[in-house]
């Protein structure tokens, strides 16, 4: 018996289903004021990302066009239009990263991973991003792996950090 | 008029409505504030800067053309602080600005080369990183230039809220912002109506119509080739803005001068087939009210056709709903159809040798003549198109002085025109010019209106109804007999989104709906002479309805060419070789595309 509740809970939620779920979602907030980035938001969240098929579906049923949708999509730098992996590692460029060695350690991370900034691996672990400032400045350089802020770091040690998380 | 308040500029004491902005107020007073981004009546938002004045007790600078002036506010246009900064936000547009005037399309055009004069900026202090060019002229219409591009936003108002489109909006942050569809797709793969409203507004040289001056000057120089021209009727209205005539004066003499100068073999009239169109269009119409009141099976409200904006955006928006559209070609592919078979054969030319070129007021027609039904015996029925704006820079690279040229007269047989076809170019006017027929046709009578203007449905509201009533109609009439026929006009797509919603939901109370996709109609077409606003788009009405009144003939169906053109040739309205010829067929495309991929 517990086996199957089990079972039913690790299913997972089909296509379909999401977008039904995104539907409701959009039909709840529709009309309230500024609701775009709210929809959006848990659309990703659902959804994992938020692909222009996607988003052509929520401007349509708020009678948006998908220029207005996207371009609120393109402005923030949470939303994704491509899959994200499990982990987003998203590396410091503000100004006191970027000149002690923050650049360094995109390249690094670009040979190791093998992926472009913006790009995910192929075995869906790993998105590569880059952010403005996350507000470590004086234990530069930094990143953050999904929520943990990683500081000082040495890129050499980059390969260990990731092999910890596969 | 509002309450007054009073205010002091660059020490002069003003009285000022309340509720105009700072930038108004100068200006009603004479007081010149340079700006950018602003636009009158159309767009407010504050972005450019360049517009900065010095208000008394306010710490910063403020935008003259978002604050509203207030009683006792003293405000500097002119200071050294206002002048220093305008210079430094021109200076950093133009660290980011391709610079190559020389050779840009909109040179002595452009109000950013405007500012920089009125500014007397002689330096550029800052040379930044340049936007990558991004040049869209995926479509055979609109071209978009994104490195020119200064993020004013004008053409995002236009194009949603005036047009309700949404094609362009602004896409990603910071430097790499740039006004566009999603996902940079290319214009001609989302639903661009290519109604070139964008193109009217834009301040630079960032959206702009697709080069057909080109061709037409390879076709004039080609020896083995008979190059016709056609110039709609808005042409005549706008023309002559681009040689410094006031808004609203007609040139139609002259530019027939023009052209035959230029080398046109033949110079006619989309005008004569504005009158054909009522023609055929107005017995279209009366077929459909026949079979709709004996029972038949025929689609009502009737709407018409001869805008290729207002084609392709209900093609993408409401693709359920094309058999409510009027089957008939536009006017100019109903000449160019009859130029390369009836007047063909009249001068013994294969058509194959024959080049149609139009002049319109309009950029959706370069797209609407590749459409490939709109071809006969395999030949496009127009072979190029001109804007306005085109037409300009060609009779000035053929140096002629347009203002010394004398008048003279469209050419025969397709060259003569009523009233009735002139105020196609203006809202309201293919309706009023159909009811001149139909109504007389169906009771005999003239059109029971003033000067036969069907005011109700003249002036540049968005929606325009009107009533009328039949009655003793002719015998074969007669069920028409104390009928209302209800009509609807509308210019600009937002208000066409309007009008086709009711008739999606079968709820439309209308029997024939006029649809110009510009605001306005075709005398502000996408392809008119800049800038156009109210006030010049009423002189430009003026002076099409001035040109109807002066006519001898106001009722396409007194057209003694069009009457002689059905004997000699189609025999009979929605007769077999109209239908070959001047009639057409629509496509479902849907907002996507999805219909056609
Ligand atoms: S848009 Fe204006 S300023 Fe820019 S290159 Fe063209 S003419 Fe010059
Ligand atoms: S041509 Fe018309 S529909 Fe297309 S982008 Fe410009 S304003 Fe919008
Ligand atoms: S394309 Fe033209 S109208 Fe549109 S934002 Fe850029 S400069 Fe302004
Ligand atoms: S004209 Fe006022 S901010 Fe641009």
């Amino acid at each position: 018996m517990s086996s199957q509740v089990k079972q039913c809970k690790c299913r997972k939620e089909t296509e379909q289903e999401k977008y039904e779920r995104i539907g409701r979602i959009v039909d709840e907030y529709k009309d309230r004021e500024g609701s775009l980035i709210q929809i959006l938001h848990a659309a990703q969240g659902i959804y994992g990302y938020l692909p222009v098929e996607l988003q052509k579906f929520i401007a349509d049923k708020l009678g948006k066009p998908l220029s207005e949708v996207y371009g609120v999509v393109s402005f923030y730098s949470f939303f994704s239009t491509k899959p994200r992996g499990k982990y987003t590692i998203r590396v410091c460029l503000g100004t006191a990263c970027y000149v002690r060695g923050g650049k360094k350690i995109v390249e690094k991370l670009q040979e190791i991973l093998g992926i472009g900034i913006g790009d995910t691996t192929d075995d869906g672990m790993f998105t590569l991003e880059v952010m403005r400032c996350i507000g470590a400045c004086g234990l530069a350089p930094a990143m953050m792996i999904n929520d943990t802020v990683y500081k000082q770091v040495n890129p050499d040690k980059l390969q260990s950090i990731l092999e910890g998380l596969r | 008029m509002g309450k007054m308040v009073n205010m002091v500029i660059n020490n002069k004491n003003i009285n000022a409505e309340e509720g105009m902005t700072i930038l108004e107020a100068a200006k009603k007073n004479n007081i010149i504030i340079p700006s950018l981004c602003h636009l009158d009546c159309v767009h407010q938002f504050g972005s450019c800067r360049i517009c900065v004045v010095e208000v008394e007790g306010a710490k910063n600078l403020q935008a003259s053309c978002m604050v509203t002036v207030q009683e006792g506010m003293v405000v500097r246009t002119n200071s050294e602080r206002v002048k220093k900064a305008r210079k430094v936000l021109y200076e950093l547009i133009l660290s980011d600005h391709p610079k190559d005037c020389l050779n840009c399309s909109r040179n002595q055009n452009c109000e950013l080369q405007k500012i920089g004069e009125l500014l007397q900026v002689n330096e550029c202090r800052f040379e930044g990183e340049k936007s990558k060019a991004m040049l869209d002229n995926s479509s055979p219409s609109i071209e978009r230039d994104a490195s020119k591009c200064i993020l004013c936003r004008r053409c995002v108002t236009v194009c949603n809220e005036i047009q309700g489109v949404g094609v362009l909006n602004a896409q990603n942050r910071g430097f790499e912002t740039y006004i566009g569809p999603a996902a940079d797709f290319p214009l001609n793969t989302v639903n661009c109506a290519y109604c070139g409203q964008c193109t009217t507004v834009c301040p630079v040289g960032a959206l702009k119509e697709k080069d057909s001056t080109q061709v037409v000057w390879e076709a004039l120089f080609d020896k083995n080739k008979r190059v016709v021209i056609q110039t709609a009727p808005a042409i005549r209205a706008a023309l002559g803005e681009e040689f410094g005539y006031e808004p609203g004066t007609l040139v139609t003499g002259k530019m027939v001068t023009a052209l035959k100068e230029m080398g046109f073999d033949d110079v006619f009239d989309t005008n004569f087939a504005a009158d054909l169109t009522i023609i055929e269009e107005g017995n279209e119409f009366l077929e459909r009210v026949k079979k709709v009141f004996s029972g038949k099976k025929a689609v009502l409200p009737m709407i018409t056709s001869c805008s290729p904006g207002w084609i392709k955006f209900v093609e993408h928006t409401f693709p359920d709903e094309l058999d409510h559209i009027s089957t008939c070609k536009s006017p100019h592919m109903m000449l160019g159809a009859l130029v390369k078979s009836y007047y063909a054969e009249k001068i013994g030319i294969d058509p194959k040798d024959i080049f149609v070129v139009s002049v319109m007021p309009c950029t959706a027609k370069k797209f609407e003549i590749t459409r490939p039904e709109l071809k006969n015996n395999g030949y496009p029925n127009v072979d190029a198109v001109l804007t306005t704006r085109e037409l300009a820079k060609m009779i000035k690279e053929a140096g002629i002085d347009f203002k010394s040229l004398e008048d003279s007269k469209f050419d025969n047989p397709l060259g003569l025109s009523t009233g009735a076809a002139d105020i196609f170019a203006a809202t309201g006017g293919v309706m009023e010019a159909a009811l001149r027929t139909v109504y007389e046709i169906v009771t005999g009578r003239e059109l029971p209106f003033e000067k036969l203007h069907v005011t109700p449905i003249v002036g540049l509201e968005q929606i325009k109804t009107a009533e009328l009533k039949i009655e003793n109609p002719i015998e074969e009439y007669a069920f028409l007999d104390g009928v209302t026929i209800k009509v609807a006009v509308t210019s600009g797509l937002a208000g066409a989104r309007k009008l086709m919603e009711e008739v999606a939901r079968g709820e439309s109370p209308y029997h024939f709906i006029e649809v110009m996709g510009c605001p306005g109609g075709c005398i502000s077409g996408g392809g008119q002479p800049r800038p156009t606003n109210d006030e010049i788009r009423v002189k430009r009405l003026q002076a099409i309805y001035k040109e109807d009144e002066g006519k001898e003939l106001r009722k396409s169906h007194q057209n003694p060419f069009v009457l002689k053109l059905y004997e000699e040739f189609l025999k009979k309205p929605l007769g077999h070789k109209s239908h070959e010829l001047l009639h057409t067929h629509y496509t479902k495309r849907g907002i996507y595309n999805e219909y056609i991929e």
